[in-house]
C-alpha cells in the first residue's frame, strides 16, 4: 500500500516518462507519415496511390493477405484442436515446430524457400517440367507470408482451449453430436474472440511482411511487388511523397487493426469473465 | 491414467482429420524447407563455411547486429517495465490510448516504420535535427539509428510479457511487506521485482532475438556502410542477390544457431517460472 500512498510524484513521473517515450517512438512516426503524404496536397496523394503500379501493388498485397489469412485460419483451428483435445506422441515436437517461424529471421525464412524451390534444389527439375514457378513469383510470396505468420492464430486459440478443458465437448460427443456440430456449437463460441484476434494479428503481419517477401519476390514492378516492396522502390528512387502516400494507406490499416484489437481484447476478457462465473 | 486417456481419444471426434491437416501443413510450410536448408548445409565444405563466416565484413556485421539488438533489448526491458507498471497500476486520462498504441509495432509494416523513423532522425528531421543541434548526436545512418529502429520493434514484446504477471501479483504481498516494516524501495526490489523477473527476461530475450533477425525497419535507417552499419541479415540478402547460396546459408546458419540458443534460454526460464508458479498454487 505504501507504494501507492507515497507515490503521487513518482506516479506522474512514470506516466510522463512512458507518455514521452511512446509519443516519440510510436506516435510521431505515424504523424510524420500522414504529414508527408499530404504535404503537397490531396491531389498529389491521390495521384501517387492511383498510379498504375501502386494499384497493382495494393491488389497483390490484398490477394496475398487474404490467401494467407484463410490458409492460416484453417490450419490454426485444426492444429489447436489436435494439440489441446488429444494426447499423442510427438505433441511437444509439433508445438515447437509450429512456433519455430517466430524465431527465424524473415531473411532466413526467404532463404530456406529459395533453397527448397530454387535452381540448386532437387525439386527444381520437376517444377520446371511442370511449368510451375515459385521463386521470384507470386506463389513464393504467398508461401513466405504463410511461413512468417504460421503460428499467429493457433497461439491465440490454444491458451483459451486449454483453459476451457474438454468436459463440454466430451459430454456433447457422448450425447451423439458429430465433430462439426461440437465445434460449431460448443468450441467456436468459446474461442470466437481469440480466433478473431489471431486473424487480426495475422492480417497485420501478412500485409506488412517485408524481409521474407523481399528475398522471394524478384521485384518485378506490377507483377511481384507488394505494397511494402513498392514503398521501398519509391523510396530508393527518392520519390518520398509517393513512398509516404502508399505508406499512409498501411498506417490507416494499422490504426484500424489497433482499434479492432482493443475491441476484441475487451470482448474476450468479458466473455472470459462470464465463463468463470 | 493410461486407460482414461485412451477413452478421451475416442470420445471427441476429429483426431485423424485434425492431425492429418496439421502434420501435412507443418510438413509443407516448415519441415520441408528446413530439411532443404539442412541438406544444402550438408553439402557445404567446412573450410568454405569457416572462411565465409570469418570474413572481416561478416564478423563485423554479426557484431553490429549483436550490439544494437542487445542495446535495444536493454532499453526495451527498462521502458517496457515502466510502461507495464504504469498501465497495470495507475489510472490516468489517456490510458486506453496508451494501452492500444503499445502494439503498434506489431500492426505497422516494418518498412513503413523504417522510412518514417529514418526521415524523423536524419539531421534535417524533426527529432534528428533537435539531437544534432543540441548534443551533436547523429541518429540516422549510424548504429544508434539501428538501435532506435530495434527499440521500436521490440517494445511490445516486453510490455505484453510483463503486464499479465504484474496483474496477477496480489496487493496483499505488498501490504504484508509494508506491515513487516519494509519501505517502498525494499518492497519493489525484494517483493515485486523477483516476481516479475522471469517474465521480464522472457520479454527481453524475445525482443533481443527479434532484433537480431530484423531487416525491414533497419535497412532504411542503417545506411548500410560496410564494417559500420551493416547488419547480418543484410549480409545474407546481398549474398542472395549475387546468387551465392553457399555463403548466404553459412551466414544464416550462425544466425539460426544464435537464435536457437536464445530460444532455449527463454524456454528454460519459462519452464522454471511455471514450476515456481505451480509450486505456490
Amino acid at each position: 500500500m505504501e507504494i501507492r500512498k507515497n507515490s503521487g510524484v513518482l506516479k506522474w513521473a512514470l506516466i510522463g516518462i512512458s507518455a514521452v517515450f511512446l509519443t516519440v517512438m510510436l506516435i510521431l512516426p505515424l504523424i510524420y507519415v500522414m504529414y508527408t503524404a499530404f504535404e503537397e496536397g490531396i491531389g498529389v496523394f491521390l495521384a501517387a496511390v492511383t498510379d498504375e503500379y501502386a494499384l497493382k501493388a495494393i491488389g497483390l498485397t490484398v490477394r496475398v493477405t487474404v490467401l494467407t489469412v484463410i490458409i492460416n485460419t484453417v490450419f490454426g483451428i485444426f492444429a489447436s484442436w489436435c494439440i489441446t483435445r488429444f494426447s499423442f506422441p510427438g505433441k511437444k515436437v509439433i508445438s515447437a515446430l509450429i512456433d519455430l517461424p517466430l524465431t527465424v529471421s524473415p531473411i532466413i525464412a526467404g532463404l530456406i524457400y529459395v533453397l527448397t524451390f530454387g535452381r540448386q534444389s532437387i525439386l527444381y527439375p520437376y517444377l520446371q517440367g511442370a511449368g510451375i514457378k515459385i521463386i521470384f513469383a507470386v506463389p513464393g510470396i504467398v508461401l513466405a507470408t504463410i511461413f512468417v505468420t504460421f503460428p499467429f492464430i493457433s497461439r491465440e486459440i490454444i491458451p483459451v482451449l486449454n483453459a476451457q478443458g474438454t468436459d463440454e465437448e466430451e459430454a456433447a460427443a457422448l450425447m451423439g453430436a458429430g465433430g462439426f456440430t461440437i465445434f460449431r456449437r460448443i468450441t467456436l463460441p468459446h474461442i470466437k474472440w481469440a480466433l478473431l484476434y489471431g486473424i487480426v494479428l495475422c492480417t497485420a503481419r501478412a500485409m506488412g511482411e517485408f524481409g521474407a517477401v523481399s528475398v522471394l519476390s524478384g521485384h518485378l514492378r506490377g507483377k511481384t511487388n507488394t505494397m511494402p516492396l513498392y514503398i521501398e522502390l519509391l523510396y530508393q528512387g527518392y520519390d518520398f511523397t509517393g513512398a509516404f502516400a502508399v505508406s499512409a494507406i498501411l498506417v490507416l490499416m494499422a490504426v484500424v487493426i489497433l482499434v479492432l484489437r482493443s475491441v476484441l481484447e475487451y470482448k474476450g476478457a468479458k466473455s472470459g469473465e462470464q465463463a468463470h462465473k | 491414467m493410461g486407460e482414461r486417456r485412451k477413452k478421451k481419444k475416442r470420445v471427441i471426434p476429429g483426431f485423424g482429420l485434425s492431425i492429418g491437416i496439421t502434420v501435412t501443413m507443418l510438413g509443407l510450410i516448415v519441415v520441408i524447407p528446413l530439411c532443404s536448408l539442412i541438406l544444402f548445409s550438408a553439402q557445404l565444405s567446412l573450410p568454405g563455411f569457416i572462411e565465409t563466416v570469418t570474413r572481416p565484413r561478416v564478423l563485423s556485421s554479426y557484431l553490429v547486429s549483436f550490439q544494437t539488438a542487445l542495446a535495444a533489448a536493454v532499453v526495451d526491458a527498462v521502458m517496457g517495465l515502466i510502461i507495464a507498471w504504469v498501465l497495470v497500476r495507475y489510472d490516468f486520462p489517456g490510458k486506453a490510448v496508451m494501452n492500444g498504441i503499445i502494439e503498434l509495432p506489431f500492426a505497422l509494416p516494418t518498412a513503413v516504420a523504417g522510412i518514417a523513423l529514418t526521415h524523423l532522425t536524419t539531421t534535417n528531421g524533426w527529432v534528428g535535427g533537435f539531437f544534432d543541434r543540441m548534443f551533436g548526436i547523429r541518429i540516422a545512418y549510424t548504429r544508434l539509428g539501428i538501435t532506435v529502429a530495434l527499440i521500436f520493434i521490440g517494445i511490445p514484446f516486453v510490455v505484453r510479457s510483463v503486464c499479465p504477471v504484474l496483474e496477477k501479483i496480489d496487493l496483499q504481498y505488498e501490504e504484508a511487506a509494508n506491515i513487516l516494516g519494509a519501505n517502498s524501495r525494499q518492497t519493489l526490489f525484494r517483493v515485486i521485482l523477483p516476481e516479475i523477473t522471469p517474465a521480464l527476461l522472457a520479454g527481453f530475450t524475445m525482443s533481443f532475438a527479434r532484433g537480431l533477425g530484423e531487416y525491414g525497419s533497419v535497412v532504411f535507417i542503417a545506411g548500410n556502410m560496410p564494417y559500420e552499419t551493416e547488419i547480418a541479415p543484410l549480409m545474407i540478402m546481398s549474398e542472395l542477390q549475387e546468387f551465392d547460396y553457399a555463403s548466404a546459408t553459412s551466414i544464416a546458419l550462425v544466425m539460426l544457431l544464435t537464435a536457437f540458443v536464445i530460444l532455449l534460454a527463454n524456454a528454460a526460464i519459462q519452464s522454471r517460472n511455471s514450476k515456481i508458479v505451480s509450486g505456490i498454487s
